[in-house]
């Protein structure tokens, strides 16, 4: 009889989200050998909640890289999203409003792109290039640059700062748990990883195929919608170039868990491992006296390093 | 006599375990034109590619004007003049003819003075000499498919290839354009340039070629003169191999009839007026050459491509499938040929790739039954025999036969009451053939009815219990099963052959 499902299996199938996850793991042993300060709970706690709302974005961003596209007009939205819901604050719109009206904006930005890479199959590097390019501009052009000054009431939703930290970062890992939940248990999920796989195929077997290429754009517009209104919370003024960069982060995140760029694998919870053993890079570096400038020169090192560990798989998988 | 342009000796190749040439002996003299003929795998193609360098043989040998050549490269083919007019053209479809002309011309130094006039005025006059009303500086993406073929001739000859290979040449031309292409190729023959001339049609043979060397399995089964043969003796040459293989008999009578086509065509598809009834528990195969258009109908019933005409019936009602989810519902399956591109995903897990088809029964209220659906791979892993390490093994870690039992699956899943399958033993080997045809065989005792799509000609008539023999979007012909070949062949290749 043929085993189901061993332990040994589970290893190998996973094996790269859990390499990731043990590298996570040597660094925060070694900052816990080297420098326990790291581990105060309020500086990770406000750093914690810093990252949450790019949390998210990276969630989207994996399943765009599922389906086998890409988004690099998320750091864009993300700012013109961020100034609207301000703006609507700033008006004295009630706080479930703006959230509604934050995520919906980011849901539009999202349809947008998707219907120019779904039924105009424009290659979605371009696409989202253009609208990247579109939104910054557009809203250097409106606003010459301005920060909104945002009422008190938006302040950590109007409670305590603790209260208000430990509730984003909470809200932001059930939304992951949630996602993740949903990419492995509902059709949706599965259609994403059919059409990233192979979009013919997928077609072939009943799938909208392009349905769903636009379902990821408009996912991940909306989170983004709903990472500006955590980030909103969190300052007393939004100013204009937040988000700027946000598309590397998030994109880097992905790929260093494990979510193949060419479609079809990977997944939230190596998203998550990517994403914090980035995010660790700058306070580790702070707490261990090493100077800053080393921390972009590592993360390029770790996103290297995923994609040769990568490029090695697939060679060896192709010559088998 | 001169020594042949080229020579080739006992060569064989062979890709993994497959043999695609067995020792096969080939010349060409000056001034002739060869014909290559064979049914669809019978080699020609690795042939081609030998001769151009694209493949190296694993034994034999080559002579190029009587000098043996160690190693043939496609670089080292053309500097010994050896030139192939694909079926489709390979230009730059950005770059004007002149241009494209040029680039096989030039000497490959990235620094070096472009002499646009002598390059206009070369172009020109190698058109002129195969007699092309074709503008040097036409950008060639506004050219039809025969002048782009024109320009390839005119690319062969700019290189002074002694030898020219023609694959197909006249697939895509209508009357006239063949006549003009045959005006060249004579003329090519007359200025004693070799011609290897690869067609399916036996006319353009006969109207043509001087010998014809006839390939079948791998193997040269005869060089003859083209005056001293007729077309009967060529087709036997073609089909007739022993049957090697036992295919499984068929169990009972088919069913009553279950899906009828009446003048069934497309126009995007090239498919016009199909007719016929496929009764259920029946095998019904289709037989004839690519692009005879039996995917394309397939495509058809599938909803991919929807009729433009015609009526389809499905157990009494009349379908028009106009998306392969009504197809689905209407109960009828397609297993695609190219199973790597359109069947099986190889970065998913067997049992994805078994209930791919069936989202609506295997998720309830939008949630996904686990148990359910490793349960139903399970299954069909026992029934079909799925070699595998277990339901999450990806599709791309299995053989090619298994990946087509996946495939397989994934339409059984959906109970359908009608399946159509695409080249099922494309590039399976022998042992899961087999096992593929008892499957195949037992569908049918169960009441399945079978559209069998075969390039395979024993394949077609060992499993079929009548055999359509499709040409230029037609069905030209439905013979009773256990025809023989020959038959076949003719009706395939467009011999008159009028059904009993």
């Amino acid at each position: 009889m043929t085993p189901v499902s061993s332990h040994s299996g589970w290893i190998s199938r996973n094996f790269r989200e859990l390499s990731v996850a043990a590298a996570l793991l040597l660094v925060l042993g070694a900052m816990a050998a080297f420098a326990p300060a790291f581990f105060q709970p309020q500086p990770l706690l406000s750093l914690a909640t810093r990252e949450a709302p790019a949390l998210l974005v990276a969630c989207g961003m994996a399943a765009v890289i599922i389906t086998r596209q890409i988004d690099i007009s998320v750091g864009s939205q993300f700012s013109v999203c961020s100034v609207c819901a301000a703006l609507l604050a700033a008006r004295g719109w009630p706080l479930p409003a703006v959230l509604l009206a934050a995520v919906s904006l980011g849901a539009l930005f999202g349809a947008l792109n998707g219907m120019l890479v779904a039924t105009l199959r424009l290659p979605s590097i371009v696409v989202t290039l253009a609208t990247m390019v579109t939104l910054r501009q557009g809203l250097n052009l409106v606003r010459q640059g301005e920060f909104v000054n945002l009422p008190d009431r938006t302040q950590w939703f109007g409670l305590s700062q603790t209260a208000g930290q430990i509730t984003l970062v909470t809200s932001a890992l059930v939304g992951l748990t949630l996602l993740a939940l949903a990419l492995r248990h509902l059709a949706a999920g599965r259609f994403l990883y059919a059409v990233g796989s192979d979009a013919e195929a997928a077609r072939l077997a009943g799938i909208r195929a392009q349905a769903v290429t636009f379902g990821a754009f408009v996912f991940i517009g909306a989170l983004t919608g709903l990472a500006a209104m955590m980030n909103l919370v969190q300052s007393p003024q939004v100013q204009p170039l937040t988000g700027m960069g946000m598309e590397l982060k998030v994109i880097a995140a992905a790929v260093v868990g494990g979510v193949a760029i060419s479609g079809g694998r990977g997944g939230l919870w190596g998203t998550l491992a990517g994403f914090l053993l980035l995010a660790c890079v700058a306070p580790a570096l702070t707490h261990l006296h090493i100077e800053a400038y080393w921390e972009k020169a590592i993360q390029g090192a770790i996103i290297l390093l995923a994609v040769v560990a990568d490029g090695l798989r697939r060679g060896r998988k192709a010559r088998a | 006599m001169p020594a042949p342009l080229l020579e080739l000796r006992q060569i064989a190749k062979s890709f993994g375990g497959a043999r695609a040439l067995k020792g096969v002996d080939f010349d060409l003299q000056p001034g002739e034109v060869h014909a290559l003929l064979g049914e669809n795998g019978a080699g020609k193609s690795t042939l081609i590619k030998i001769i151009t360098g694209a493949h190296q043989p694993d034994r034999g040998s080559i002579r190029v004007a009587g000098e043996a050549i160690t190693e043939l490269t496609p670089a080292s083919a053309r500097a010994r003049g050896i030139a192939c007019v694909y079926q489709q053209p390979a230009l730059f479809p950005d770059l004007t003819v002149a241009e494209n002309i040029g680039l096989r011309l030039d000497s490959p130094t990235p620094l070096r003075r472009v002499d646009w006039p002598a390059r206009r005025d070369h172009a020109r006059e190698l058109l002129d000499r195969i007699g092309a009303a074709i503008a040097p500086d036409a950008e060639v993406a506004a050219l039809s498919m025969p002048e782009q073929q024109l320009v390839e001739i005119a690319c062969a000859l700019a290189t002074g290839a002694k030898v020219v290979v023609m694959d197909e040449p006249t697939a895509s031309l209508t009357r006239q354009e063949q006549e003009l292409l045959f005006k060249v190729v004579r003329d090519l023959r007359t200025s004693g340039v070799g011609v290897i001339y690869i067609s399916h049609r036996l006319e353009e043979i006969f109207a043509l070629a001087d010998r014809v060397t006839v390939l079948r399995d791998g193997e040269s089964v005869g060089t003859r003169p083209v005056a001293a043969i007729d077309e009967a003796s060529l087709i036997r040459l073609m089909v007739g191999r022993e049957v090697t293989q036992v295919y499984p008999p068929a169990q009972g009578e088919p069913g009553g009839t279950l899906l009828s086509l009446r003048n069934v065509g497309c126009a995007e598809s090239g498919v016009t007026g199909v007719s016929f009834d496929l009764r259920s528990g029946e095998i019904l195969g289709l037989a004839g050459l690519v692009g005879a258009g039996r995917t394309e109908l397939a495509r058809i019933l599938f909803g991919l491509t929807p009729a433009t005409s015609g009526t389809i019936t499905l157990a009494g009602q009349e379908i028009r499938p106009l998306s392969p989810p009504e197809a689905v519902a209407a109960g009828i399956a397609y297993v695609p040929e190219d199973r790597r591109r359109h069947g099986v995903m190889l970065d998913l897990p067997i049992a994805q790739n078994a209930t791919m088809a069936i989202h609506p029964q295997l998720f309830r209220g939008g949630w996904l039954r686990f148990t359910a659906e490793t349960k139903l791979a399970l299954d069909y892993i026992r029934r079909l025999a799925i070699k595998c390490t277990g339901p999450d093994a990806l599709g791309g870690s299995l053989s090619g036969g298994n990946q087509q039992k996946v495939a397989l699956a994934r339409w059984l899943a959906t109970r359908p009451r009608v399946l159509i399958l695409d080249e099922p033993t494309q590039g399976v080997d022998i042992g899961a053939k087999s096992e593929i045809h008892r499957i195949i065989r037992g569908l049918a005792a169960e009441g399945i009815a079978v559209l069998l799509i075969s390039s395979d000609l024993p394949e077609v008539l060992g499993m079929s219990d009548r055999i359509g023999v499709m040409r230029g979007g037609r069905l030209v012909t439905l013979l009773p099963g256990g025809s023989d070949a020959q038959r076949v062949m003719s009706a395939a290749l467009g011999q008159e052959a009028e059904s009993a």
